[in-house]
């Protein structure tokens, strides 16, 4: 989807801020954010492109007055809540509890703790790469030109790289499609490249001398293109 | 607090409350899950082990070439099972910087979570179209005459930079290097100093 999430070349954000000796969490909830996405994403409620996607899906305006484990919060709740894990009314009401009970913890509302454990906590996201299941369509070195897509799903084909030529600098054999993965039409594995463009392709005149930008693209994001960029 | 740290709404500390009491009582998150982040954080991680390996390649070019072209094998030196590091190399003629425009992809495996700017909507819009300008900001220089590589990490590889040894650390052994090398060195936004800048 063209979202807000897709923020390559974009304009109008300022100097990059910086914080010294910035501590890991800034506050303790955002820790928990991050317990939880390990956790539901380690224990397979949903995969790392739905979850992506509910991330994409928030309201734009207040994904830029966001921070990151804020922005987790809404899509791991997105995501959760169409997948049926928890409903919409009863995290509603929880919401409410906490906030009428700002010092209590978490497990003061729980109704009834479940007698295994979970066990799903990992620190890796589960690896992409899948075998091949026919041979890679480019080469390195091939010339190709990126689709002008606008799909209105999950996509990794940033914006600022549609349409544009470049030249293939390496392939990473075959990977999960997020453009199906985060819709529930399975992996679709697709062989992926490295695709190197010259930034006067990407933004014309304007663009800084003597660079590149390599972008990671599945095979269905490109066709064969005629002239190096 | 500034544009990194909007204050946050007490609306969501109850809401990521809420979540979190929902998903223990059906037994998605581990009771633990949370003392087990925070510890891990607080003793972990920051960029130890791509510091480390970077110190290795300075000194061992085995290592280095087999950093650069089997990195898995390379970071089970380590300790470390992990098969979707791509380690690009900084020359004289080469500079590389790591950004993801799309969210905040980043090798946590090796480099720890990212700081904050790292996530924030100025990196991510600005580094695929104005590096010079972003990287002046850090303090780096880069002349028209050495090339820019972005790498926008769109997919599940993940970009490490390999920097550049700083003239004059010859006779360093790869322990007395490991000091010198910074987080922002592995994601391209600086260079490796011989003593910390001031």
């Amino acid at each position: 989807m063209d979202g807000v999430h897709d923020l390559g070349g974009m304009h109008g954000f300022g100097p990059v801020e910086r914080e010294a000796n910035e501590p890991t969490f800034h506050e303790a909830w955002e820790a928990t954010m991050y317990a939880i996405m390990r956790a539901s994403l380690g224990g397979g409620l949903y995969n790392l492109d739905e979850f992506r996607h509910g991330v994409e899906r928030m309201d734009p305006a207040h994904y830029l007055r966001s921070g990151y484990y804020e922005h987790w919060l809404d899509g791991v709740a997105r995501v959760l809540v169409e997948k049926g894990v928890i409903g919409q009314d009863e995290l509603d009401a929880r919401t409410e509890f906490f906030s009428a009970r700002p010092d209590a913890p978490a497990a003061a509302a729980v109704q009834a703790m479940p007698a295994t454990p979970a066990e799903g906590l990992k620190w890796l996201a589960p690896p992409s790469e899948r075998p091949a299941t026919r041979p890679p369509r480019f080469d390195v070195g091939d010339a190709v030109i990126t689709r002008n897509i606008h799909p209105t799903g999950h996509t990794r084909l940033p914006r600022y790289a549609r349409g544009k030529r470049g030249v293939i600098h390496r392939r990473h054999g075959s990977h999960v499609f997020p453009d199906s993965n985060a819709h529930g039409q399975g992996e679709q594995p697709q062989a992926l490249y490295s695709v190197r463009f010259d930034a006067r392709e990407l933004w014309g005149p304007s663009a800084e001398p003597n660079q590149h930008v390599f972008i990671d693209l599945w095979e269905p994001y490109l066709e064969p293109g005629a002239s190096r960029g | 607090m500034g544009k990194n740290h909007p204050n946050v709404d007490k609306y969501v500390v109850s809401r990521v409350r809420a979540l979190e009491s929902l998903l223990l009582e059906k037994g998605v998150l581990p009771p633990d899950a949370v003392d087990r982040v925070i510890r891990r954080y607080a003793t972990d991680t920051g960029p130890m082990i791509g510091v480390r390996a970077v110190a290795r390649a300075w000194v061992n070019p085995e290592y280095k070439a087999r950093l650069l072209a089997d990195p898995r094998a390379a970071l089970a030196d380590f300790g470390l099972d992990f098969d979707m590091l791509r380690v690009v190399e900084n020359t004289p003629a080469v500079h590389n910087v790591v950004v993801c425009t799309l969210c905040s992809c980043y090798p946590w495996a090796v480099m720890g979570l990212p700081p904050t700017w790292y996530k924030m909507p100025a990196y991510r819009s600005r580094t695929v179209v104005e590096p010079r300008a972003v990287l002046a900001e850090f303090g780096l220089e880069i002349p028209e005459s050495r090339e820019i590589r972005v790498w926008d990490s769109s997919a599940e590889l993940r970009y490490m930079v390999l920097p550049e040894r700083p003239s004059g650390s010859e006779r360093m052994s790869e322990a007395e290097l490991v000091p010198l090398i910074t987080r922002d060195a592995l994601i391209g936004v600086a260079d490796v100093q011989l003593s910390p800048r001031g």
